[in-house]
Formats: C-alpha cells, sequence, structure tokens
C-alpha cells in the first residue's frame, strides 16, 4: 500500500485536530474566497455525482456566511488547488467536507467582521451580516464584496469561531432546489461529455474482446487510410484511434476491430456454480469480529444458510469519457473521477511523470455508484493524447466498455449459522463472507490500477482488489456484524487472492449482500420461531434510534393491519449503515406471479440532521429504486472467455416496473449529519426477499430475483 | 475504397433553423447535433437506440438520434431540448422536472423530455400508466423515476389548466 495520501495525515498529526478534512487542508483560502461582484466561490474535494453534494454544500456554506444561496458558487475540484479529501465514497462528504466547511466559513465570516470593524471603526460586536451586506448598530455599512481581499483568508484555519447553533438555521435543513437541476432541464452544457475545447480531436479505444486476451496482430492500414483519422495508437494491448471527427474514430474503431486478432484465453469462472467458486479460491481471511463465547453446550439446534449476490455493473447512462491534453510534457485533464488527487498519483506512476506536470480537474460525469471507469477513461485520454500533443483530446467509452471493461461490484458468497436454545432463540451466530475485495480505486497502491496500465507495453501487474479498512466501514464485511443484541457473534472474511473479474467499490460495497443475508436469516428464524418478523427483530433491538425506524415504517406500511391475498406478500429490512450511518428499515410489498414485481416500499430513515431533506429523500428514493432493480433483475454475464456488454445482457428496471416509493424522515435535527446515498440498498434487497417468501413460501437465497431463481427455489 | 466515407452537405432544420452541415451522409444525427450544431443537450448513451438518451423530436415524434443516420433526418422538423424551451421561456415540462426535483444526476433528462414532450402532444391528459409506458424506453439509473412522473403529470395537469 502507498501510504501518499495518509503521510500528510501524519504531518498534520503534530498539529491540532481541526474538524472534518480541515484537518488536512487547513488553508482558509482553499476553502472559499470572496469575490468583487459579491459572490462566494467555494471549494470541496468532494465532487457532484448526481447526489447533490453540491447543493448541501452550498446551503452549508451560505448558512454560515450569511448569504442567499445563489451568491455562492460552487467551484470545480482541481489539484490545482482545492482541497485534497480523498475519494468522494462512503456517504462521507456531508460529514467530511460538509463539517470542514462549517467551521472554514465560520472563521471566515468572523475575519470579514474583523476587518468591516476596523474600516467602519465599530466594535465587531455591533455588526451583523445580511446576504453579504454588513452592517453596525450605528448604521455604518460595508459588505463583503467592497472588503473582497484574498489575503485575508491567506491563513491556517483555526476553528476556534463556533459555527452557527442549529436553532439559528435558516437555510440548513430546509430544501433548497439543486443547483445543478435547471441548467440540466434546459440542456446546457455541463457533463465532462459535453466539453469542448478548440481544435479538439475525437478519440476511442479498441478494447480486448475479453479480459485476458492479447493482441497477435493489428493492421491498422486500414483505419491509418481512412480521411480524418489523425493518428492510431498501439502501446502492447493498448489500441486506440484519433480523427477529427467523432463518427470518423467510430469508423476508425470499427475497422481496427475488424483488422486485429487476439489470442484469447478461458480466465473466467463458471457463472452457473459462482457461489462454490467463490469459496474454493485462495483467500486471506480475517477475523471481522468476535463476541462472547457461546454457550454453546444449551444449543439444541443449528441452522445455517448460503446466500449469494452476482457481480454487479455500475450501468451508467454516459458510458465514461475524460479530456486530455499535453503540451510541452505537461498533462491536463478533465475528468469525472471521484478522487482527483488520487487518479493524479496512479496517472504520475502509469506515465512516468512528476505528480506536479498533470494537472486533473474534475466535471461533472452521470450517475456515479462507485469505482466505476472514469480514472480508467482518464488514463486512456492521457496515453492516446500523446500522440496529439497540442491538441485536446476527448475519449468516449463505448457502451461496450462502461458494461464490460468498468470495475464491477464483486460476487459474494455469505454463510450464516446460528445455534438456537430450545425455545428457538440466539445463541450464537457465526457469518462468513467470501468475495473479492471491494476497492481498487487509484492513489493507493504502488502499482496503478487503471485498466490501461495492465494493457500497455511494459503493463504494470493488475492489483487485487482489496477491502478498505474497518475505520471507512471495511468492504466485504460491511455491516456483516449485526445490528441486533445477540449474545456471541463471530465474523470473518476471506479476501480472494485471484482476480479473474477485475472488482472495486460499487454503492454499499458489501452491505448490500450482508444486509440480504443477515436480515433474510433472521426472517428465516421469526418463521422457524412462529414469530412476526416485526415482533421477532423489535424484541432483538434495544437501541432506541433503530426501534424508531423499525416502528416508523411498519406504521406507515400498516405492517399489523396487511390484508393476505393470493401470490402478495410483504417483507421487512432493516440495518444501520456500517453501524455507525445513517438508520434505514424498509418495507417491502409485492406480487408474484410470473415474475416477482415490487408494488411499494416504505422507508424510514433517520440521517440526524437532514441539511436537505428534499436532497435525502431523493436519494433514498433513487437507491431504493436502484437496489430493486438489482435484487430483481441484475447480474454481469459471461461465459468461461468473454463478459457480455450491451443493455441486452444487463436490463436494469424501466419506468414500468419502478415501485411506488414512500420515504419518512424521522427527524433529528440536533443530531450531527449523516450520509443518505447508501443506507437503502441492503435493506431494500432484503424486505424484498422477505415479501417473496411471505408471498410464495420459499426463500430465494441466490440474487438476483428473477423468475428462473424463484421456479428453482419452489421446485 | 469504396466505402470511403465522403462528406456532402445536407440541409437541416433543427429548432426552427435551417442548417448545413458538412457530413457523410450515414453520420448518426447525434454527432451532428452535439459535434456540428453545438447543441449538447442530446446525450450520447449507447449508440444502438437501447438507452433514451439521445432522443429529440422528428416531426414531432421521440427519436433516438444515434441511430437516425443524416440523410434520415434531412428534410424533417428536428427538435433538441435546447429548441423546447429555456430558461426564459421554459417548457411546462421543465418547469415541471424542476418543481419536482425530479432528477440526480440528470444525464438521461433530455431524451426523455424527447419522450415525455411526444406523449403530451399526443395525449394531454395521460394516466400514470400511459406516462409509464411511454417513457419505457427511457433508463434512469440513478432512480429518479417517480418524481419523473409526477413531473409529467404535473405538465399535462398544468398545460390543461392553462389551455382551459
Amino acid at each position: 500500500m502507498n501510504l501518499a495520501p495518509r503521510r500528510v495525515a501524519d504531518d498534520k498529526d503534530k498539529l491540532p485536530q481541526l474538524p472534518g478534512s480541515l484537518h488536512v487542508n487547513r488553508r482558509l483560502s482553499q476553502w472559499l474566497r470572496f469575490l468583487r461582484d459579491g459572490t462566494i466561490e467555494v471549494r470541496s474535494g468532494k465532487v457532484e455525482i448526481g447526489q447533490g453534494i453540491a447543493t448541501a454544500l452550498a446551503q452549508i456554506a451560505a448558512e454560515e456566511l450569511d448569504v442567499q444561496i445563489g451568491r455562492i458558487r460552487m467551484v470545480a475540484a482541481s489539484t490545482a488547488g482545492s482541497p485534497d479529501e480523498g475519494v468522494t465514497s462512503g456517504s462521507r462528504s456531508v460529514q467530511d467536507s460538509g463539517l470542514a466547511l462549517r467551521h472554514a466559513c465560520a472563521e471566515a465570516r468572523a475575519i470579514y467582521l474583523e476587518a468591516a470593524a476596523a474600516r467602519l471603526g465599530v466594535p465587531v460586536e455591533s455588526l451583523s451580516v445580511a446576504d453579504g451586506e454588513i452592517s453596525s448598530t450605528d448604521g455604518a455599512h460595508t459588505s463583503y464584496a467592497a472588503l473582497a481581499d484574498d489575503a485575508l483568508l491567506e491563513r491556517d484555519a483555526s476553528a476556534s469561531i463556533a459555527p452557527k447553533e442549529i436553532s439559528k438555521h435558516r437555510l440548513v435543513g430546509t430544501s433548497a432546489e439543486r443547483i445543478d437541476l435547471a441548467a440540466k432541464v434546459y440542456g446546457q452544457p455541463r457533463f465532462v461529455h459535453d466539453f469542448e475545447l478548440p481544435n479538439m480531436l475525437h478519440a476511442r479505444v479498441l478494447r480486448p474482446p475479453s479480459p485476458a486476451a492479447t493482441l497477435n496482430v493489428l493492421d491498422a492500414a486500414r483505419t491509418r487510410a481512412l480521411p480524418g483519422v489523425i493518428a492510431v495508437v498501439r502501446d502492447g494491448n493498448f489500441v486506440g484511434v484519433l480523427a477529427e471527427r467523432e463518427e470518423i474514430a467510430l469508423k476508425g474503431l470499427e475497422r481496427l476491430r475488424q483488422d486485429a486478432s487476439w489470442q484469447e484465453t478461458e480466465t473466467l469462472p463458471d457463472a452457473s456454480t459462482l457461489g462454490d467458486w467463490l469459496k474454493a479460491q485462495p483467500a486471506e481471511t480475517t477475523l471481522v469480529a468476535e463476541r462472547g463465547a457461546g454457550a454453546k453446550s444449551a444449543a439444541v439446534e443449528t441452522r445455517h444458510a448460503r446466500y449469494t449476490r452476482p457481480y454487479l455493473a455500475h450501468a451508467s447512462i454516459a458510458p465514461c469519457c475524460a479530456v486530455a491534453l499535453w503540451d510541452e510534457e505537461r498533462l491536463r485533464l478533465w475528468t469525472h473521477s471521484q478522487g482527483i488527487y488520487n487518479l493524479r498519483a496512479d496517472l504520475a506512476l502509469a506515465l512516468a511523470l512528476p505528480p506536479e506536470r498533470i494537472d486533473v480537474e474534475h466535471m461533472e460525469g452521470a450517475g456515479c455508484y462507485g469505482h466505476n471507469g472514469a480514472d480508467d477513461a482518464a488514463c486512456d485520454a492521457a496515453l492516446l493524447a500523446r500522440a496529439a500533443p497540442g491538441r485536446p483530446v476527448k475519449l468516449q467509452w463505448t457502451r461496450t466498455d462502461e458494461m464490460a471493461w468498468a470495475p464491477f461490484g464483486p460476487a459474494m458468497t455469505i454463510e450464516i449459522e446460528a445455534d438456537l436454545d430450545a425455545g428457538g432463540d440466539i445463541l450464537a451466530w457465526r457469518h462468513d463472507i467470501w468475495s473479492n475485495g471491494h476497492s481498487s480505486r487509484p492513489g493507493r497502491a504502488k502499482s496503478p490500477t487503471l485498466l490501461a496500465a495492465a494493457q500497455i507495453d511494459a503493463p504494470f501487474e493488475r492489483v487485487i482488489a482489496i477491502n478498505p479498512p474497518p475505520a471507512a466501514g471495511g468492504g466485504a464485511e460491511r455491516n456483516a456484524v449485526p445490528g441486533y443484541d445477540l449474545p456471541a457473534w463471530r465474523i470473518s472474511s476471506h479476501r480472494l487472492l485471484t482476480m479473474p473479474i477485475r472488482t472495486s467499490a460499487l454503492r454499499s460495497l458489501g452491505a448490500y449482500a450482508n444486509v440480504f443475508a443477515i436480515e433474510s436469516f433472521l426472517d428465516e428464524l421469526a418463521a422457524h420461531r412462529g414469530e412476526d418478523a416485526l415482533a421477532y427483530r423489535l424484541r432483538l433491538l434495544s437501541d432506541p434510534r433503530s426501534r424508531a425506524v423499525l416502528e416508523a415504517a411498519a406504521r406507515r406500511a400498516n405492517w399489523q393491519g396487511w390484508q393476505m391475498r393470493e401470490g402478495r406478500g410483504h417483507g421487512i429490512g432493516f440495518a444501520r449503515y456500517k453501524g455507525n450511518g445513517a438508520w434505514c428499515a424498509v418495507i417491502a410489498e409485492i406480487e408474484a406471479a410470473r415474475e416477482i414485481r415490487v408494488e411499494r416500499l416504505v422507508i424510514a430513515l433517520d440521517v440526524g440532521l437532514a441539511i436537505n431533506p428534499d436532497g435525502v429523500i431523493n436519494q433514498i428514493e433513487g437507491g431504493a429504486i436502484q437496489a430493486t432493480s438489482w435484487t430483481l433483475k441484475e447480474q454481469v454475464r459471461f461465459d468461461r472467455t468473454r463478459i457480455a456488454g450491451t443493455w441486452d445482457d444487463y436490463p436494469i428496471l424501466r419506468f414500468s416496473e419502478t415501485p411506488k416509493v414512500e420515504v419518512e424522515l424521522v427527524l433529528r435535527q440536533e443530531e450531527p449529519p449523516l450520509g443518505a446515498g447508501e443506507a437503502a440498498q441492503g435493506p431494500t434487497a432484503a424486505a424484498i426477499a422477505n415479501a417473496v417468501f411471505d408471498a410464495l413460501g420459499v426463500r430465494v437465497r441466490d440474487l438476483p430475483l428473477t423468475p428462473e431463481r424463484v421456479a428453482a427455489a419452489m421446485a | 475504397m469504396p466505402d470511403e466515407p465522403t462528406a456532402a452537405v445536407t440541409r437541416l432544420l433543427v429548432n426552427g433553423t435551417e442548417h448545413e452541415v458538412s457530413a457523410s451522409a450515414d453520420t448518426p444525427l447525434l454527432y451532428v447535433l452535439r459535434n456540428d450544431l453545438g447543441l449538447k443537450a442530446t446525450h450520447f448513451g449507447c449508440g444502438t437506440g437501447q438507452c433514451g438518451a439521445c432522443k429529440v423530436l422528428i416531426d414531432g415524434r421521440a427519436v433516438a438520434s444515434c441511430d437516425t443516420p443524416l440523410w434520415a433526418a434531412a428534410g424533417r422538423s428536428i427538435t433538441t431540448v435546447e429548441g423546447l424551451g429555456s430558461a426564459a421561456h421554459p417548457h411546462a415540462l421543465q418547469r415541471a422536472l424542476i418543481a419536482e426535483q425530479a432528477g440526480q444526476c440528470g444525464y438521461c433528462l433530455p431524451g426523455i423530455l424527447a419522450s415525455a414532450a411526444a406523449l403530451l402532444a399526443l395525449r394531454p391528459e395521460p394516466s400514470e400508466t400511459e406516462v409509464r409506458a411511454a417513457l419505457d424506453e427511457n433508463l434512469c439509473r440513478c432512480g429518479s423515476h417517480n418524481r419523473i412522473v409526477r413531473a409529467v403529470l404535473r405538465a399535462a395537469r398544468e398545460s390543461t389548466e392553462q389551455a382551459g
């Protein structure tokens, strides 16, 4: 592991602790800047990936500065000066960046008030701020705009200024409109895909037909002969084409495909026995958690079940894209990466270039649900643009690049065992996970994890995915420790040391499958005892916030008043994300006919202080609908050689299949804010599977819950 | 070579304005709109007409511009989201999408606007089921489906109220 990002933190450890990301980005000028026109630039290292974070952060800044949200201009993250906040992941942005901005803006406001007091010759206590206008009790007046001076914020934060009390908030805690939505609805260029520079070229990469394929022969003559083709690049197994026009780049790609011959090898597992294959691989075993010894002698019965999930794809609507420009041995990149500094670190390795010679700037991409191909596309663009120095190159992935070459969320096998006493109560609980690691993110290893780095002529070794550390919520083991009051447990994780299919972080990481497994198994135990699924859970939960979301969801869905009908079922799922994040309970109502149809999801959620309640609800609705899609339909298709790469092979939920989603926020505006983007995935899967059991009386333990799987379980 | 692409001049009517574009006749309309005319609202998603991100209105019908060749679009009336409305003069659907905060990443919205506009032109007061059916060729990955459906129904309601 390359601890480069942490080395920064180590130095800062000698300094007093500052809140959130302010600790490692202490300069106030890194965070905000007052302009003469009355606007305030706010910089965050966390990036907009469709989740609405830019709006939430703008609200926090505007709140502390006492300005209207319209005065805040969120500046695109850039290695040229933005705070280094690592990666926008793990539902941590509100905690890390929001907290830092809250304190940085409070301090900046105080500094400007000091400056105002000096200019007006009045005591600072006599000043107040309204939308950036600063007035004293005796009528003197100035403004942030009039005082704007970059030198004022050229100092380290002290966090000595207390931010506003929550009870005084007027903007945080309200459902401000998304600051980016109108531009998108009017079709204004906003995405990196829409970015255009003068004299720009268009490029495509010829990806191999299968993950282990090597290039035998490439005859690029026909492609080079196409009018408008500027260059064909070949570097080992990495091939691409640059052209003046986009459709010419596509024609070139087609010709290259016809004129390349590849050596392919069967390296992929047998998809039909994936659950067994995972268990048979060499693995590194970690004891995740252990509690109590478990009174084995008192156990009268041990129950066991195995659950699996397949590889899952990000399947973003926009295939990845990047723009690169080489100029005088300097590289500029525009990317939708979640972590611009980490990307730069890996690019420096892959391109053998000092990081100071690489500038990376963030631009929005389409929805990002984890470590997708954005970083890979940036590397592709950099490699191709080297062939046309001085000209910007836009590299657009194809749909197949996106579906077959972005990292996947790993397949998982989970086995749970419970020792039960004579009354059917749990004495001990064991949970084992077999999975590839859930992170291949760049910037963390000695070798770059970028896709093309393993394809070029002097290839870097493919880094086997790891699991993020427990302090970051872990990877495969995320949410494997039950949130229930069980007397004894032992949780183990077996991380695969082989990786024929490249894996990395996908929204909620291991939590989706672990919560699916735990909540399914609890349901099995409740049914075994003949106890109501909700009552059973509440009996095992003393944490009041856990109980509150379960009770709120049950009330809203009228759990007790459910009318049994042929072919219909309801089920429940619950988890506290990462064991320290948002609390979420989901009740699913389904109809099981030819296929499983989710009719309604009722969700209760506790995120502490909701900076933007409608933004939180939007994230939860989206998370639950996406999880419904994963749970009912999604699995990456592959044979022993190739991974399938079209929408036909990987269908996702459509408008007519989307359930009604009702979200109830259990408001706790006095509690610290928690992220919402990943809270609903696991509970949604579990609630749907439990509803299938309620409707059909069979347990489907292998995701997705396709008609074939349900039929197999019933047979 | 016989299959060399040759640029020819095609006349295109986009958002009420006639343009002359110089591109091979088999160029997908999508790239002409985006790269020749600078209309970036229309987005690439798959190139095979399966996701709806690139839909535009051609003579009032929502069509995937990624697999519509330039020659097939010539002489017909093409409307992109830029032509549907603007911040100054929004289309009812655009107003409604903002009112319902119906989007997360927003990448799929232009294609959805094309499908929804075609539906409302044909059926000013659609049922929820009809809206969902009309949007079934548009994929959304963020899970904004229900908000988008509410927005289309709101736009229909507000347009008919205004008309009535």
